[in-house]
Protein backbone atom coordinates (compact mmCIF):
# COMPACT_ATOMS: atom_id res chain seq x y z
CA UNK A 1 0.00 0.00 0.00
CA UNK A 2 2.90 2.28 0.74
CA UNK A 3 3.78 2.05 -2.96
CA UNK A 4 0.49 3.67 -3.93
CA UNK A 5 1.11 6.65 -1.72
CA UNK A 6 4.58 7.05 -3.18
CA UNK A 7 3.16 6.81 -6.68
CA UNK A 8 0.67 9.58 -5.90
CA UNK A 9 3.43 11.74 -4.49
CA UNK A 10 5.75 11.12 -7.43
CA UNK A 11 3.07 12.12 -9.88
CA UNK A 12 2.38 15.12 -7.69
CA UNK A 13 -1.36 14.62 -7.78
CA UNK A 14 -3.19 17.71 -6.77
CA UNK A 15 -6.82 18.72 -6.67
CA UNK A 16 -9.70 18.42 -4.26
CA UNK A 17 -9.26 15.65 -1.67
CA UNK A 18 -12.20 13.72 -3.21
CA UNK A 19 -10.27 13.37 -6.46
CA UNK A 20 -7.12 12.19 -4.69
CA UNK A 21 -9.08 9.74 -2.52
CA UNK A 22 -10.97 8.44 -5.59
CA UNK A 23 -7.66 7.80 -7.40
CA UNK A 24 -6.21 6.03 -4.37
CA UNK A 25 -9.36 3.93 -3.97
CA UNK A 26 -9.28 3.02 -7.64
CA UNK A 27 -5.70 1.77 -7.30
CA UNK A 28 -6.57 -0.23 -4.17
CA UNK A 29 -9.59 -1.77 -5.95
CA UNK A 30 -7.31 -2.83 -8.80
CA UNK A 31 -4.87 -4.41 -6.35
CA UNK A 32 -7.60 -6.32 -4.49
CA UNK A 33 -9.53 -7.38 -7.62
CA UNK A 34 -6.46 -8.00 -9.75
CA UNK A 35 -7.75 -6.12 -12.79
CA UNK A 36 -8.32 -2.48 -13.87
CA UNK A 37 -11.59 -0.84 -12.81
CA UNK A 38 -13.44 2.22 -13.99
CA UNK A 39 -15.13 3.84 -11.01
CA UNK A 40 -17.22 6.90 -10.37
CA UNK A 41 -18.92 8.15 -7.21
CA UNK A 42 -22.05 6.23 -8.24
CA UNK A 43 -20.28 2.88 -8.67
CA UNK A 44 -21.94 0.30 -6.40
CA UNK A 45 -19.15 -1.60 -4.65
CA UNK A 46 -20.98 -4.93 -4.44
CA UNK A 47 -23.26 -4.80 -7.51
CA UNK A 48 -20.98 -3.12 -10.05
CA UNK A 49 -17.62 -4.50 -8.94
CA UNK A 50 -18.90 -8.00 -8.18
CA UNK A 51 -17.28 -8.19 -4.73
CA UNK A 52 -18.37 -10.85 -2.25
CA UNK A 53 -18.41 -10.24 1.51
CA UNK A 54 -14.84 -11.48 1.93
CA UNK A 55 -13.66 -9.27 -0.94
CA UNK A 56 -15.35 -6.27 0.65
CA UNK A 57 -13.72 -7.05 4.01
CA UNK A 58 -10.25 -7.35 2.48
CA UNK A 59 -10.83 -4.18 0.50
CA UNK A 60 -12.01 -2.24 3.55
CA UNK A 61 -8.98 -3.41 5.54
CA UNK A 62 -6.68 -2.33 2.71
CA UNK A 63 -8.32 1.12 2.72
CA UNK A 64 -7.98 1.29 6.51
CA UNK A 65 -4.27 0.44 6.34
CA UNK A 66 -3.65 2.93 3.59
CA UNK A 67 -5.27 5.87 5.36
CA UNK A 68 -4.38 4.68 8.89
CA UNK A 69 -8.02 4.78 9.94
CA UNK A 70 -10.52 2.27 11.29
CA UNK A 71 -13.98 2.36 9.71
CA UNK A 72 -16.51 1.27 12.38
CA UNK A 73 -18.89 -1.54 11.35
CA UNK A 74 -21.98 0.67 11.38
CA UNK A 75 -20.25 3.03 8.93
CA UNK A 76 -19.24 0.11 6.70
CA UNK A 77 -22.88 -1.01 6.64
CA UNK A 78 -23.91 2.41 5.29
CA UNK A 79 -21.36 2.39 2.48
CA UNK A 80 -22.86 1.26 -0.80
CA UNK A 81 -21.16 3.35 -3.47
CA UNK A 82 -17.66 4.65 -4.07
CA UNK A 83 -19.00 8.13 -3.23
CA UNK A 84 -20.19 6.87 0.19
CA UNK A 85 -16.74 5.41 0.78
CA UNK A 86 -14.97 8.65 -0.16
CA UNK A 87 -17.15 10.57 2.29
CA UNK A 88 -16.49 8.06 5.06
CA UNK A 89 -12.72 8.26 4.48
CA UNK A 90 -12.85 12.08 4.44
CA UNK A 91 -14.86 12.17 7.67
CA UNK A 92 -12.61 9.74 9.50
CA UNK A 93 -9.41 11.44 8.29
CA UNK A 94 -10.58 14.87 9.39
CA UNK A 95 -11.60 13.29 12.72
CA UNK A 96 -8.05 11.98 13.20
CA UNK A 97 -6.46 15.27 12.33
CA UNK A 98 -8.53 17.23 14.83
CA UNK B 1 -43.84 -12.18 -4.10
CA UNK B 2 -43.89 -12.50 -0.31
CA UNK B 3 -42.36 -10.49 2.48
CA UNK B 4 -39.50 -13.01 2.47
CA UNK B 5 -38.65 -12.42 -1.21
CA UNK B 6 -35.70 -10.30 -0.07
CA UNK B 7 -33.98 -13.54 0.97
CA UNK B 8 -34.32 -15.12 -2.47
CA UNK B 9 -30.57 -15.75 -2.85
CA UNK B 10 -30.35 -17.56 0.48
CA UNK B 11 -33.46 -19.56 -0.40
CA UNK B 12 -31.72 -20.94 -3.49
CA UNK B 13 -28.80 -22.07 -1.32
CA UNK B 14 -31.18 -23.55 1.27
CA UNK B 15 -33.14 -25.49 -1.34
CA UNK B 16 -29.97 -26.83 -2.92
CA UNK B 17 -28.59 -27.98 0.43
CA UNK B 18 -32.00 -29.41 1.39
CA UNK B 19 -32.04 -31.43 -1.84
CA UNK B 20 -28.73 -32.97 -0.76
CA UNK B 21 -30.17 -33.94 2.62
CA UNK B 22 -27.80 -31.65 4.50
CA UNK B 23 -30.40 -30.75 7.12
CA UNK B 24 -29.87 -33.86 9.17
CA UNK B 25 -32.57 -35.29 11.41
CA UNK B 26 -31.50 -37.93 13.89
CA UNK B 27 -33.90 -40.84 14.38
CA UNK B 28 -32.42 -41.19 17.85
CA UNK B 29 -29.20 -40.46 19.71
CA UNK B 30 -27.75 -43.52 21.42
CA UNK B 31 -24.75 -42.14 23.29
CA UNK B 32 -22.35 -39.14 23.17
CA UNK B 33 -20.71 -40.73 20.14
CA UNK B 34 -23.42 -42.68 18.31
CA UNK B 35 -26.81 -41.97 16.82
CA UNK B 36 -29.30 -43.48 14.39
CA UNK B 37 -29.57 -41.64 11.08
CA UNK B 38 -31.82 -42.91 8.30
CA UNK B 39 -32.02 -46.25 10.11
CA UNK B 40 -28.24 -46.61 10.28
CA UNK B 41 -25.97 -46.52 13.33
CA UNK B 42 -23.69 -43.54 12.81
CA UNK B 43 -20.58 -42.25 14.57
CA UNK B 44 -21.11 -38.69 15.77
CA UNK B 45 -18.01 -36.63 15.03
CA UNK B 46 -19.51 -33.16 14.97
CA UNK B 47 -21.51 -32.49 18.13
CA UNK B 48 -19.15 -30.32 20.29
CA UNK B 49 -19.69 -32.87 23.04
CA UNK B 50 -16.07 -32.50 24.16
CA UNK B 51 -16.21 -34.34 27.48
CA UNK B 52 -18.97 -36.72 26.38
CA UNK B 53 -21.14 -35.91 29.42
CA UNK B 54 -24.56 -35.84 27.75
CA UNK B 55 -25.30 -39.40 28.88
CA UNK B 56 -23.38 -39.31 32.15
CA UNK B 57 -25.52 -41.27 34.65
CA UNK B 58 -24.85 -38.80 37.51
CA UNK B 59 -25.74 -35.77 35.37
CA UNK B 60 -28.92 -37.51 34.22
CA UNK B 61 -30.00 -38.52 37.73
CA UNK B 62 -29.35 -35.00 39.07
CA UNK B 63 -31.48 -33.58 36.23
CA UNK B 64 -34.29 -36.09 36.93
CA UNK B 65 -34.22 -35.43 40.67
CA UNK B 66 -34.28 -31.64 40.19
CA UNK B 67 -37.10 -31.90 37.66
CA UNK B 68 -39.15 -34.08 40.01
CA UNK B 69 -38.63 -31.81 42.99
CA UNK B 70 -38.69 -28.37 41.31
CA UNK B 71 -40.64 -28.88 38.09
CA UNK B 72 -39.91 -28.70 34.39
CA UNK B 73 -39.40 -24.94 34.09
CA UNK B 74 -39.21 -21.72 36.07
CA UNK B 75 -41.74 -19.92 33.85
CA UNK B 76 -40.09 -16.61 34.59
CA UNK B 77 -37.02 -14.47 34.21
CA UNK B 78 -34.27 -14.16 36.80
CA UNK B 79 -35.40 -10.69 37.84
CA UNK B 80 -38.99 -11.89 38.43
CA UNK B 81 -39.86 -15.38 39.69
CA UNK B 82 -37.08 -17.28 37.89
CA UNK B 83 -34.27 -17.25 40.47
CA UNK B 84 -34.06 -20.51 42.45
CA UNK B 85 -31.41 -21.54 44.93
CA UNK B 86 -29.84 -23.75 42.28
CA UNK B 87 -29.19 -20.78 39.94
CA UNK B 88 -27.25 -19.07 42.72
CA UNK B 89 -25.46 -22.32 43.52
CA UNK B 90 -24.38 -22.70 39.89
CA UNK B 91 -23.15 -19.10 39.79
CA UNK B 92 -21.11 -19.65 42.94
CA UNK B 93 -19.68 -22.89 41.57
CA UNK B 94 -18.61 -21.13 38.36
CA UNK B 95 -17.06 -18.20 40.25
CA UNK B 96 -15.15 -20.63 42.44
CA UNK B 97 -14.00 -22.74 39.48
CA UNK B 98 -12.57 -19.64 37.78
CA UNK B 99 -11.30 -18.09 41.03
CA UNK B 100 -13.40 -14.99 40.39
CA UNK B 101 -15.61 -12.88 42.59
CA UNK B 102 -18.71 -12.92 40.42
CA UNK B 103 -20.64 -15.09 37.99
CA UNK B 104 -23.87 -14.66 36.11
CA UNK B 105 -25.79 -17.39 34.30
CA UNK B 106 -27.72 -16.86 31.06
CA UNK B 107 -30.27 -19.07 29.33
CA UNK B 108 -27.98 -19.72 26.32
CA UNK B 109 -24.37 -19.02 25.39
CA UNK B 110 -25.65 -16.86 22.55
CA UNK B 111 -27.56 -14.71 25.04
CA UNK B 112 -24.51 -14.44 27.29
CA UNK B 113 -22.64 -12.74 24.45
CA UNK B 114 -25.64 -10.63 23.45
CA UNK B 115 -26.08 -9.50 27.04
CA UNK B 116 -22.51 -8.91 28.07
CA UNK B 117 -21.26 -7.23 24.89
CA UNK B 118 -24.26 -4.93 24.60
CA UNK B 119 -23.94 -3.84 28.23
CA UNK B 120 -20.21 -3.58 29.06
CA UNK B 121 -19.74 -0.97 26.36
CA UNK B 122 -22.17 1.73 25.27
CA UNK B 123 -22.35 4.94 23.31
CA UNK B 124 -18.94 6.61 23.12
CA UNK B 125 -17.08 3.35 23.89
CA UNK B 126 -15.11 1.16 21.48
CA UNK B 127 -15.56 -2.56 20.93
CA UNK B 128 -12.68 -4.32 19.15
CA UNK B 129 -13.66 -7.67 17.63
CA UNK B 130 -11.58 -10.33 15.95
CA UNK B 131 -12.79 -10.50 12.33
CA UNK B 132 -13.55 -14.25 12.66
CA UNK B 133 -15.74 -13.79 15.74
CA UNK B 134 -18.77 -16.01 16.28
CA UNK B 135 -22.17 -14.66 15.16
CA UNK B 136 -23.22 -14.17 18.80
CA UNK B 137 -20.35 -11.70 19.27
CA UNK B 138 -21.26 -9.76 16.14
CA UNK B 139 -24.93 -9.77 17.14
CA UNK B 140 -24.07 -8.64 20.68
CA UNK B 141 -22.07 -5.77 19.19
CA UNK B 142 -25.12 -4.73 17.17
CA UNK B 143 -27.46 -4.85 20.14
CA UNK B 144 -25.39 -2.25 21.99
CA UNK B 145 -24.50 1.28 21.02
CA UNK B 146 -20.74 1.26 21.11
CA UNK B 147 -18.55 1.87 18.08
CA UNK B 148 -17.47 -1.50 16.67
CA UNK B 149 -14.07 -2.00 15.06
CA UNK B 150 -12.93 -5.27 13.54
CA UNK B 151 -9.29 -6.35 13.61
CA UNK B 152 -7.58 -9.01 11.49
CA UNK B 153 -8.06 -12.54 12.82
CA UNK B 154 -5.52 -13.51 15.49
CA UNK B 155 -3.39 -10.46 14.66
CA UNK B 156 -2.24 -8.59 17.81
CA UNK B 157 -0.30 -6.05 15.70
CA UNK B 158 -3.44 -5.10 13.78
CA UNK B 159 -5.33 -4.86 17.09
CA UNK B 160 -2.60 -2.61 18.51
CA UNK B 161 -2.68 -0.40 15.44
CA UNK B 162 -6.43 0.08 15.77
CA UNK B 163 -6.19 0.89 19.47
CA UNK B 164 -3.42 3.39 18.70
CA UNK B 165 -5.72 5.09 16.17
CA UNK B 166 -8.20 5.65 19.01
CA UNK B 167 -5.60 7.50 21.10
CA UNK B 168 -7.02 10.72 22.51
CA UNK B 169 -10.63 9.65 22.00
CA UNK B 170 -12.77 9.26 25.13
CA UNK B 171 -14.58 6.05 26.04
CA UNK B 172 -13.73 2.55 27.24
CA UNK B 173 -12.10 0.01 24.95
CA UNK B 174 -13.16 -3.66 25.11
CA UNK B 175 -11.21 -6.32 23.19
CA UNK B 176 -13.12 -9.53 22.42
CA UNK B 177 -11.43 -12.77 21.37
CA UNK B 178 -12.28 -16.48 21.51
CA UNK B 179 -10.33 -19.24 23.24
CA UNK B 180 -10.75 -21.72 20.39
CA UNK B 181 -12.33 -20.49 17.15
CA UNK B 182 -15.27 -22.67 16.27
CA UNK B 183 -14.58 -23.32 12.62
CA UNK B 184 -10.83 -23.97 12.26
CA UNK B 185 -10.09 -24.90 15.87
CA UNK B 186 -7.27 -22.37 16.13
CA UNK B 187 -6.55 -20.58 19.42
CA UNK B 188 -6.11 -16.84 19.95
CA UNK B 189 -2.53 -15.59 20.58
CA UNK B 190 -3.69 -14.57 24.04
CA UNK B 191 -0.33 -13.69 25.59
CA UNK B 192 0.33 -11.13 22.88
CA UNK B 193 -3.24 -9.83 22.99
CA UNK B 194 -3.00 -9.47 26.77
CA UNK B 195 0.21 -7.44 26.28
CA UNK B 196 -1.63 -5.12 23.86
CA UNK B 197 -4.44 -4.82 26.39
CA UNK B 198 -2.04 -3.83 29.17
CA UNK B 199 -0.20 -1.32 27.02
CA UNK B 200 -3.34 0.39 25.75
CA UNK B 201 -5.43 0.30 28.92
CA UNK B 202 -8.23 -1.66 27.27
CA UNK B 203 -10.44 -4.30 28.89
CA UNK B 204 -10.24 -7.88 27.66
CA UNK B 205 -13.06 -10.42 27.27
CA UNK B 206 -12.41 -14.01 26.23
CA UNK B 207 -15.18 -16.28 24.98
CA UNK B 208 -14.15 -19.75 26.14
CA UNK B 209 -17.18 -21.53 24.59
CA UNK B 210 -15.06 -24.17 22.85
CA UNK B 211 -12.13 -24.14 25.29
CA UNK B 212 -13.85 -24.63 28.68
CA UNK B 213 -13.03 -28.15 29.83
CA UNK B 214 -10.66 -28.47 26.89
CA UNK B 215 -7.62 -26.25 27.53
CA UNK B 216 -5.63 -25.53 30.68
CA UNK B 217 -4.47 -27.79 33.47
CA UNK B 218 -7.71 -27.26 35.37
CA UNK B 219 -9.82 -27.02 32.21
CA UNK B 220 -10.55 -23.31 32.61
CA UNK B 221 -9.70 -22.60 29.00
CA UNK B 222 -7.19 -20.65 26.96
CA UNK B 223 -6.64 -17.89 29.53
CA UNK B 224 -5.43 -20.53 31.98
CA UNK B 225 -3.38 -22.39 29.35
CA UNK B 226 -1.71 -19.15 28.23
CA UNK B 227 -1.07 -18.05 31.82
CA UNK B 228 -2.84 -14.71 31.43
CA UNK B 229 -5.95 -15.13 33.57
CA UNK B 230 -5.08 -11.99 35.57
CA UNK B 231 -5.24 -9.93 32.35
CA UNK B 232 -8.66 -11.23 31.33
CA UNK B 233 -11.39 -9.01 32.79
CA UNK B 234 -14.38 -11.04 31.64
CA UNK B 235 -14.79 -14.67 30.62
CA UNK B 236 -17.89 -15.76 28.74
CA UNK B 237 -18.77 -19.37 28.04
CA UNK B 238 -21.48 -21.91 27.41
CA UNK B 239 -22.86 -25.05 29.04
CA UNK B 240 -23.88 -26.53 25.69
CA UNK B 241 -20.53 -28.02 24.73
CA UNK B 242 -18.21 -29.54 27.36
CA UNK B 243 -20.91 -29.42 30.05
CA UNK B 244 -23.46 -31.20 27.87
CA UNK B 245 -26.56 -29.09 28.57
CA UNK B 246 -27.60 -25.57 27.54
CA UNK B 247 -26.98 -22.08 28.93
CA UNK B 248 -24.25 -19.48 29.14
CA UNK B 249 -22.30 -17.55 31.74
CA UNK B 250 -19.98 -14.66 32.44
CA UNK B 251 -17.43 -14.46 35.28
CA UNK B 252 -15.42 -11.46 36.42
CA UNK B 253 -13.74 -9.70 39.33
CA UNK B 254 -15.30 -6.36 38.42
CA UNK B 255 -16.50 -5.02 41.80
CA UNK B 256 -19.78 -3.64 40.47
CA UNK B 257 -20.52 -6.72 38.36
CA UNK B 258 -23.97 -7.35 39.87
CA UNK B 259 -25.40 -4.18 38.31
CA UNK B 260 -25.46 -6.24 35.09
CA UNK B 261 -28.48 -8.03 36.53
CA UNK B 262 -30.48 -4.83 36.17
CA UNK B 263 -29.11 -3.40 32.95
CA UNK B 264 -28.52 -6.47 30.81
CA UNK B 265 -31.66 -7.01 28.76
CA UNK B 266 -30.94 -10.50 27.34
CA UNK B 267 -30.59 -11.60 30.99
CA UNK B 268 -33.64 -9.75 32.28
CA UNK B 269 -36.21 -10.45 29.60
CA UNK B 270 -35.97 -14.19 29.10
CA UNK B 271 -37.01 -17.21 31.14
CA UNK B 272 -34.27 -18.61 33.37
CA UNK B 273 -32.80 -22.08 32.93
CA UNK B 274 -35.04 -24.99 34.03
CA UNK B 275 -34.01 -26.73 37.29
CA UNK B 276 -33.09 -29.95 35.46
CA UNK B 277 -30.63 -28.12 33.22
CA UNK B 278 -29.07 -26.27 36.16
CA UNK B 279 -28.68 -29.53 38.10
CA UNK B 280 -27.00 -31.46 35.28
CA UNK B 281 -24.73 -28.50 34.54
CA UNK B 282 -23.62 -28.32 38.18
CA UNK B 283 -22.87 -32.03 38.13
CA UNK B 284 -20.97 -31.74 34.83
CA UNK B 285 -18.89 -28.84 36.18
CA UNK B 286 -18.02 -30.99 39.16
CA UNK B 287 -16.99 -33.89 36.85
CA UNK B 288 -14.92 -31.54 34.72
CA UNK B 289 -12.89 -30.75 37.85
CA UNK B 290 -12.76 -34.18 39.45
CA UNK B 291 -12.00 -36.19 36.32
CA UNK B 292 -8.99 -34.69 34.52
CA UNK B 293 -8.70 -37.99 32.63
CA UNK B 294 -11.62 -36.81 30.47
CA UNK B 295 -9.46 -33.93 29.19
CA UNK B 296 -6.49 -36.23 28.64
CA UNK B 297 -8.65 -38.64 26.59
CA UNK B 298 -10.09 -35.75 24.62
CA UNK B 299 -6.71 -34.35 23.64
CA UNK B 300 -5.39 -37.85 22.87
CA UNK B 301 -8.33 -38.45 20.51
CA UNK B 302 -7.90 -35.01 18.93
CA UNK B 303 -4.19 -35.64 18.29
CA UNK B 304 -4.89 -39.06 16.78
CA UNK B 305 -7.54 -37.72 14.39
CA UNK B 306 -5.49 -34.63 13.47
CA UNK B 307 -2.29 -36.59 12.80
CA UNK B 308 -4.19 -39.24 10.85
CA UNK B 309 -5.88 -36.68 8.59
CA UNK B 310 -2.62 -34.83 8.06
CA UNK B 311 -0.77 -38.06 7.24
CA UNK B 312 -3.33 -38.73 4.51
CA UNK B 313 -2.61 -35.29 3.07
CA UNK B 314 -5.82 -33.52 4.03
CA UNK B 315 -5.61 -29.79 4.64
CA UNK B 316 -6.55 -29.11 8.25
CA UNK B 317 -6.47 -26.14 10.61
CA UNK B 318 -3.19 -25.15 12.29
CA UNK B 319 -3.61 -26.89 15.67
CA UNK B 320 -4.55 -30.35 16.96
CA UNK B 321 -7.48 -29.21 19.07
CA UNK B 322 -10.81 -31.03 19.45
CA UNK B 323 -12.19 -29.01 16.54
CA UNK B 324 -10.51 -30.26 13.39
CA UNK B 325 -11.62 -28.83 10.08
CA UNK B 326 -10.75 -30.33 6.72
CA UNK B 327 -10.69 -27.88 3.82
CA UNK B 328 -12.57 -28.77 0.64
CA UNK B 329 -11.73 -27.18 -2.72
CA UNK B 330 -15.32 -26.09 -3.42
CA UNK B 331 -18.90 -26.50 -2.25
CA UNK B 332 -19.75 -29.25 -4.72
CA UNK B 333 -16.90 -31.46 -3.52
CA UNK B 334 -17.64 -30.59 0.10
CA UNK B 335 -21.29 -31.70 -0.26
CA UNK B 336 -20.34 -34.88 -2.16
CA UNK B 337 -17.65 -35.77 0.39
CA UNK B 338 -19.97 -35.08 3.30
CA UNK B 339 -22.77 -37.21 1.80
CA UNK B 340 -20.46 -40.16 1.21
CA UNK B 341 -19.12 -39.94 4.77
CA UNK B 342 -22.68 -39.94 6.08
CA UNK B 343 -23.66 -42.90 3.89
CA UNK B 344 -20.63 -44.69 5.34
CA UNK B 345 -21.86 -44.07 8.90
CA UNK B 346 -19.88 -40.95 9.87
CA UNK B 347 -21.61 -37.70 10.81
CA UNK B 348 -19.76 -34.38 10.95
CA UNK B 349 -20.58 -30.75 10.13
CA UNK B 350 -20.67 -29.41 6.61
CA UNK B 351 -19.64 -25.76 6.96
CA UNK B 352 -20.00 -23.44 4.02
CA UNK B 353 -19.67 -19.64 3.67
CA UNK B 354 -20.75 -17.31 5.21
CA UNK B 355 -20.42 -19.48 8.34
CA UNK B 356 -16.74 -20.10 7.59
CA UNK B 357 -13.77 -17.72 7.56
CA UNK B 358 -12.04 -16.79 4.29
CA UNK B 359 -14.91 -18.24 2.22
CA UNK B 360 -13.55 -21.78 2.49
CA UNK B 361 -15.79 -24.89 2.54
CA UNK B 362 -15.04 -27.15 5.47
CA UNK B 363 -15.81 -30.59 6.79
CA UNK B 364 -15.77 -29.73 10.47
CA UNK B 365 -15.22 -32.44 13.02
CA UNK B 366 -15.34 -32.19 16.80
CA UNK B 367 -13.81 -34.92 18.90
CA UNK B 368 -15.11 -36.18 22.24
CA UNK B 369 -13.39 -37.72 25.25
CA UNK B 370 -16.03 -40.43 24.88
CA UNK B 371 -14.85 -41.53 21.42
CA UNK B 372 -13.05 -44.86 21.53
CA UNK B 373 -9.78 -45.25 19.67
CA UNK B 374 -11.65 -47.65 17.42
CA UNK B 375 -14.19 -44.96 16.54
CA UNK B 376 -11.42 -42.47 15.72
CA UNK B 377 -9.70 -45.07 13.55
CA UNK B 378 -13.00 -45.94 11.83
CA UNK B 379 -13.48 -42.22 11.14
CA UNK B 380 -9.98 -42.00 9.64
CA UNK B 381 -10.56 -45.11 7.51
CA UNK B 382 -13.85 -43.61 6.28
CA UNK B 383 -12.11 -40.37 5.33
CA UNK B 384 -9.46 -42.36 3.48
CA UNK B 385 -12.06 -44.45 1.65
CA UNK B 386 -14.19 -41.47 0.57
CA UNK B 387 -11.08 -39.51 -0.32
CA UNK B 388 -9.97 -42.31 -2.63
CA UNK B 389 -13.43 -42.74 -4.16
CA UNK B 390 -13.55 -39.04 -5.03
CA UNK B 391 -9.98 -39.10 -6.38
CA UNK B 392 -9.32 -36.49 -3.75
CA UNK B 393 -6.38 -37.70 -1.72
CA UNK B 394 -3.82 -37.68 -4.55
CA UNK B 395 -4.36 -34.04 -5.40
CA UNK B 396 -4.51 -33.10 -1.72
CA UNK B 397 -1.16 -34.73 -1.06
CA UNK B 398 0.47 -32.71 -3.80
CA UNK B 399 -0.84 -29.47 -2.34
CA UNK B 400 0.40 -30.12 1.21
CA UNK B 401 -0.24 -27.10 3.36
CA UNK B 402 -2.56 -25.72 6.01
CA UNK B 403 -5.87 -23.95 5.80
CA UNK B 404 -4.86 -20.99 7.90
Amino acid sequence: MRQIRQLALVENKVGPPEKVIRDDISTIFEQVLGHPVNISDRTDIVEDLGMDSLGVMNFVMAIEDFYDISIPLDRIAQIQTVGDLIHAVEDLRSGTQQ
Amino acid sequence: MTILAKHAAQRVVYEELHSHGVDVQFDSVLSPTEGMLNGRKTILLGTNNYLGLTFDPDCISEAIEATRSQGTGTTGSRVANGTYGSHIKLERALAEFYGREHAMVFSTGYQANLGVLSTLVGRGDHLLLDADSHASIYDGSRLGHSEVIRFRHNNPDDLYKRLRRLAGQPGDRLIVVEGIYSMLGDTAPLKEIAAVKRETGAYLLVDEAHSLGVLGEKGRGLAEAAGVEADVDFIVGTFSKSLGSVGGFCVSDSPDFDVLRLVCRPYMFTASLPPGVVASTLQALSKLQSEPALRANLMHNARRLYDGLQAMGFETGPEANPIIAVAMPNQETAVAFWKLLLESGLYLNLAIPPATPTDVCLLRTSVSAAHTLQQIDTALATFADVGRRLGFLDSQKRRAGGVA
